[in-house]
């Protein structure tokens, strides 16, 4: 499904991505683990597009690297920033229709699916997206982009400072997708969700795969942890 | 003194419109694609000069709708191959090519109509008076221009809500990059706004040049109160472009009316100025009407120094 080759990317002079290859093939969820500033969201900018990639990365049997954004985004690619980026000024319904991505599009999953799956959000329909709580705002920008149903996701750090709670519905909206055909790379720094939900695992370190294998494999191998996870 | 009061409301409504023809797709440009226009009111410009041609040769209706549109599709062409290859080379550079698309305009206008005003005329069908309280008159065409102006601002405000290219705008102000990996052609959207605010620009043009005048400077005279506009009520936002705009166009309108002087002022208050003369004298005697060119620019600098973000601006960089 995706596969990313030799990936090289750049903030000015400075090389952050040095040769990262991984691969996400259909249905599964793959983690990409690693310490903070390691080049994980830059991963996931450089195959979205935008920051300009060096490398191949190919889709579904075709090269995306070097298209725009909204391109990709329309090849199937989608992607939830850790930032989250919800419209402040729009609802949360138009939220939504924003994810779209034309007027009535139905894919796997429509806005009344999510309204089913989060009924807090169904009650907040009109409410803007600046007003809602931190763990409605990841369930919001999650589902935004499953509506503009896209074949493969990548959900970046979609646990970050949410009370556990939250975390677990996360977890369970994340095997949710999975289950309904569409494959995720799951962008974490704990374990927490990460080593339960996901069928493999990479590990970053500077810039560069220092980790690829099975929850087996990982939990085998001690020193992956102890040397690039903990601090 | 009850006229005078009515008459400067609807005029201030009228030139307040006016400016926010102007400064909304100005601020729309700059809260979208970090662009300060420089050359916006070489649209406005545009406009009248085309609906000039278009009013001699078929007449002030057709002008009304083609000429906007022309100064639209100029936009478009100006955004489309200039501004988005310039776009690579940072801010300062597309600042210097719209301050050069300024001048060429302008010299090119020159070349074409010359130097002199253009006898662009208000329609005869509109040109009457509608009423007039105290010597002031109110026109019929007058009343046309708060026509298009109210129906301006209800058409963009339903497009900017209402409509899904106005979500995606009003998205793209806070998170173009979200907006692009959502799917949606960010450069695009761009386009059509840059287009957008020529044409509304143009629109102004159109309604104003012929009520004011229709010459090569028109567009130096009136771009440095569409930019205290934007400043004003906060680079980006549109609910403040439309604040700002009636503020500036009441600070003007009313200021007119007084003829009053800072001495006078202080009569009221029981001091008198000393009749000493000199520097301070008179300084003092500067009546408030002298001053309504300065006030926007004022208003402009104070605001920039208590308040830089502007009245609504919610710009963080
Ligand atoms: N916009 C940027 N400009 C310059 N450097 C950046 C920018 N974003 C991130 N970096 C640098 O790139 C490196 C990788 O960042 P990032 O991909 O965000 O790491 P992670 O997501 O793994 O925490 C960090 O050293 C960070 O300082
Ligand atoms: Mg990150």
């Amino acid at each position: 499904m995706l596969e990313v080759r030799d990936l090289n990317a750049y903030y000015g002079r400075s090389h952050i991505l040095q040769g990262v290859h991984l691969r996400v093939d259909r249905g599964e969820i793959v983690s990409l683990l690693g310490r903070n500033g390691v080049g994980r969201s830059t991963t996931c900018k450089a195959i979205m597009g935008m920051v300009s990639p060096r490398g191949s990365v190919r889709f579904q049997e075709k090269e995306i690297a070097g298209l725009k954004p909204h391109a990709i985004a329309r090849r199937g690619v989608g992607y939830v920033p850790e930032d989250r980026a919800i419209f402040p000024r729009l609802t949360v319904l138009q939220n939504l229709e924003l994810g779209l991505k034309k007027k009535g599009q139905k894919g796997r999953w429509t806005i009344e699916d999510v309204f089913q799956l989060f009924p807090r959000l169904g009650e907040r329909t009109h409410v803007l997206g600046g007003f809602i709580s931190g763990g409605e705002q990841q369930m919001l920008t999650m589902c935004r982009t499953l509506v503009g149903d896209p074949d493969f996701i990548m959900i970046d750090e979609p646990t970050e400072g949410l009370a556990p709670k939250m975390v677990e519905q996360v977890s369970m909206l994340i095997q949710e997708i999975a289950r309904s055909g569409i494959s995720v790379l799951l962008v974490e720094q704990k374990l927490t969700i990460a080593l339960r939900i996901s069928h493999r695992l990479y590990v970053m370190g500077r810039g560069e795969i220092v980790f690829e294998g099975t929850r087996d494999e990982f939990e085998a191998d001690t020193s992956v942890r102890r040397e690039w996870l903990e601090v | 003194m009850l006229e005078f009061i009515l008459l400067s409301c609807i005029n201030t409504l009228i030139y307040g419109l006016l400016l926010f023809m102007l400064s909304s797709g100005l601020t729309l440009i700059f809260g979208l694609m970090n662009v300060l226009n420089f050359a916006h009111a070489s649209f406005y410009m545009l406009g009248a000069y085309f609906a000039y041609e278009v009013s001699t040769h078929i007449g002030f209706w057709p002008a009304l709708v083609f000429a906007p549109l022309g100064v639209g599709l100029v936009g478009i062409f100006i955004e489309r191959y200039g501004l988005r290859s310039v776009h690579k080379y940072g801010h300062v550079a597309e600042l210097l090519f719209t301050f050069g698309v300024f001048y060429v305009v302008n010299e090119l206008v020159i070349l074409i109509w010359g130097r002199n005003p253009v006898a662009y005329k208000i329609p005869e069908m509109l040109d009457f008076t509608l009423m007039s309280a105290m010597g002031t008159e109110f026109s019929a065409y007058r009343a046309f221009m708060l026509l298009i102006s109210v129906s301006m601002f209800a058409v963009l405000f339903f497009a900017i809500t209402r409509t899904r290219l106005g979500l995606i705008i009003q998205a793209a102000l806070t998170h173009p990059d979200m907006v692009g990996s959502l799917g949606h052609n960010v450069p695009l959207v761009f386009m059509y706004v840059f287009g957008g605010g020529a044409a509304l620009a143009g629109l102004a043009g159109v309604i104003g040049g012929n009520y004011l005048i229709t010459e090569p400077a028109m567009a130096l005279n009136l771009g440095p109160i569409v930019f205290v506009v934007v400043v004003v009520g906060g680079m980006g936002s549109l609910t403040g472009a439309f604040v700002a705009s009636l503020l500036i166009a009441a600070l003007q309108t009313f200021a007119v009316g007084f003829e009053v002087s800072l001495s006078d002022l202080l009569a009221l208050w029981g001091v008198s100025a000393p009749d000493a003369g000199g520097f301070f004298h008179d300084l003092l005697r500067i009546e408030i009407s002298h001053t309504r060119g300065m006030m926007p620019y004022l208003f402009m600098v104070l605001m920039l120094v208590f308040k830089p973000k502007g009245l609504m601006g919610t710009r963080e960089e």
